[in-house]
């Protein structure tokens, strides 16, 4: 490869490379301002030249957050859950006590979280229901439509409606299930396993989906923008499965995104066009296009893994952060 | 250029101990010592713990099954959870002591450090340490399968109570622990109040630390200076303990002089492991390869096999082979003999 044509293939220059201080647990745009969640229990908001600083957890590890674009909700490791504004405000939702917050969920006003076995769910109006899983609860998510909750747990994940009386759904695969995700049209439910593989489930009759086949476990999973295809970690690339046709991935090969000599960490689609962003094990950040397999280098290796990665709604900006605490803002050029 | 250098993982000492032997004495003692660590408790009862530590953690024993075609390979899901959290507050802590209930079995915890890639890169199986009550171990050994599991796969057995107990009932605990597990190092103790070096920092899963693998009591027997009845001439045994016999748990050593062949010692090593390993709760052993100047070492729970070639043998040093199993029901006779068929 020559000089010119890595420079073509690399948007390097315009990243805004900076420390944020400690492990980036979550990179979001809250109300459009760059927002990273941290482990030591710190949210800095905004450009990283005058970054807002607030601190959620003076005497806790944040365990997890997630954004939904208006709200950052951030879990510690002293059992409060709590919403944060761009703006800096912060809403206390719940506390549990001491007791680890170990997945979150958020759609608009409602929102959910799990320590232990114990799950919760909070609706528009801040009333609370609970349920307790089997086992531990590892991941939530929230069904785009109607007031539906999906918790993973040993062998399967259970669906809940919080509002309604009467047992929950539990679709069942043996094993531990880790994350969960619900396709953007609502008919697959996909979780990741302890056994370095996917599983799905096609809510209409249950019928199992397997994928396999990853070196390492999946703990970054994201759905392109038209629903069509789920981008995962977990191998020494992006894969990517398709779910354009009504059996899913059923019979079909995944694509492979970014082969590289490192594992994928993280992955996040662009929330306009088939562009992916992937973080790697060693600090690497690149996208890729899914057309053509056009890469664009974001961030050289180095300072450890890719922990977190985050685009604004409309895709100009990309926000990333290491376990290492280092950190960027790309700024596509227009 | 960045160097890369392996970062120190976070030593990990489990905790075991039936029902009333003083696991939590031995745990506030490690706390409460002026070490200068900092320790991350996992515990399964809050409130136990007398002392205030900054990291306690309530853990509900979460055992898994993997799906990986091995019947016996179950991990601690819980742990594989608290150790990824954990590594959320790298650096303000320096080892975690995980705490089982009395009736738990070791296995679970120590197979999550040879399954779970996240919990390896992050952390290491320092010791399995058992505290075990001098006074009541001879018959939970006879009631309780648990309590005998535990004894089994210690690396370090805390023999506590010991003030009791007469001279002559402590060693015929001792003898019943023998008659299990040879191998652990095994230390006296009235509530709890043993060196905590003995019990920390052990290193006992680390393939480069492997050096021999006699039975504790022939390597201590010099610096220990326990009042062991050298009139006993019960079985003629080394060092006149009283020799007794576990009806189904069982330590098998096996030795042969000279090197194996690699090509009938990888596989039958497998095999035997594959085959056997719902029994074979530990193994270990120290192998001459044929044509290898170094020695290879290995190491198990239950089907997990681990091995690596370490330092070169001296050449003052006899090329030989060994290694002991400590299982249930071990098929002794071709245990030994499917070794010896390995001979180079």
């Amino acid at each position: 490869m020559t000089e010119a044509d890595n420079a073509a293939s690399s948007l390097a220059q315009h990243a805004q490379l900076f420390d944020a201080g400690a492990h980036v647990v979550a990179a979001a745009f809250v109300d459009g301002a760059p927002t990273l969640a941290l482990a030591d229990g710190v949210v800095l908001i905004g450009d990283p030249r005058e970054q807002k600083r607030v601190v959620i957890y003076p005497d806790a590890a944040m365990l997890t957050a997630i954004s939904d674009g208006k709200t950052l909700l951030t879990g510690g490791d002293d059992g409060r859950v709590v919403a944060v504004l761009a703006d800096g405000s912060v809403e206390d939702i719940a506390d549990e006590k001491g007791r680890w917050i170990d997945a979150l969920a958020l759609r608009g006003k409602a929102c959910a979280w799990s320590a232990g076995k114990q799950v919760r769910a909070r609706d528009e109006s801040g009333a609370i229901k609970s349920w307790a899983a089997p086992t531990t609860a590892r991941g939530l998510a929230f069904q785009r439509k109607g007031f539906r909750l999906a918790a993973t747990h040993y062998n399967g994940a259970t669906l809940w409606f919080p509002k309604v009386e009467g047992a929950p759904q539990t679709v069942e695969w043996k094993g531990a299930h880790l994350d969960v995700t619900f396709s953007p049209d609502g008919r697959f439910l996909v979780t990741s396993m302890q056994e370095n593989a996917l599983h799905g489930w096609r809510l209409q009759d249950s019928r199992n989906m397997r994928m396999t086949g990853y070196p390492g476990k999946t703990r970054s999973i994201s759905w392109s923008h038209d629903g069509q295809w789920l981008a995962t970690s977990g191998a020494d690339a992006a894969v990517v499965w398709p779910f354009k046709e009504k059996d899913g991935p059923m019979g079909k090969a995944p694509r492979e995104c970014g082969v590289r000599q490192a594992r994928v960490t993280q992955v996040a689609f662009h929330p306009k066009a088939l562009v992916l962003a992937i973080g790697y094990a060693d600090g690497l950040v690149l996208l890729v296009r899914l057309g053509d397999a056009a890469e664009i280098l974001v961030r050289h290796p180095g300072d450890g893994a890719v922990s977190a990665l985050g685009w604004n709604a409309t895709g100009s900006q990309l926000l990333f952060g290491l376990d290492s605490g280092a950190a960027g803002l790309l700024s596509l050029p227009a | 250029m960045s160097t890369s250098h392996e970062p120190e993982k976070i030593p990990v000492t489990v905790l075991t101990g039936y029902l009333g032997a003083g696991k939590t004495t031995l745990l506030n003692r490690i706390l409460s010592e002026p070490h200068g660590k900092r320790y991350a408790v996992v515990v399964n009862e809050f409130g136990e713990i007398g002392i205030d530590n900054e990291l306690v953690i309530g853990a509900d024993e979460e055992v898994f099954e993997m799906n990986n075609g091995c019947i016996c390979c179950t991990v601690r899901g819980d742990l594989i959870r608290i150790i990824e959290g954990l590594m959320k507050r790298k650096g303000r802590f320096d080892a975690i002591i995980v705490e089982t209930t009395g009736l738990a079995d070791p296995a679970p915890v120590a197979q999550t450090f040879f399954v779970d890639e996240d919990v390896k890169q992050a952390a290491r199986l320092d010791a399995v340490v058992t505290v075990a009550d001098a006074k009541w171990l001879a018959q939970r050994l006879r009631d309780a399968p648990e309590a005998k599991n535990q004894i089994a796969f210690a690396d370090v057995i805390i023999l506590n109570k010991t003030d009791l107990v007469s001279p002559a009932e402590l060693r015929e605990v001792e003898a019943r622990i023998r008659a299990i597990n040879p191998y652990a190092a095994l230390h006296r103790a009235k509530k709890c109040d043993v060196p905590l070096a003995d019990v920390l920092e052990r290193r006992a899963f680390d393939l480069d630390r492997i050096l021999d693998i006699e039975p504790d009591f022939l390597v201590r027997e010099d610096d220990h200076g326990h009042d062991h009845d050298h009139h006993d001439h019960d079985g003629g045994h080394h060092h006149g303990l009283k020799h007794y016999h576990d009806e189904d748990m069982q330590s098998v050593a096996v030795r042969l002089d000279g090197d194996v062949d690699p090509a009938k010692f990888m596989p039958w090593i497998n095999r035997l492991t594959q085959e056997q390993g719902p029994n074979i709760l530990r193994c270990k052993g120290i192998v001459a390869m044929k044509g290898d100047p170094k020695r290879f070492v290995f190491q198990g729970v239950h089907m997990m096999l681990d091995g690596d070639s370490q330092r070169d043998w001296r050449p003052d040093e006899k090329r030989e082979s060994k290694a002991v199993f400590i299982g249930r029901d071990l098929m002794e006779e071709e245990i030994r003999n499917g070794f010896l068929a390995c001979a180079a």
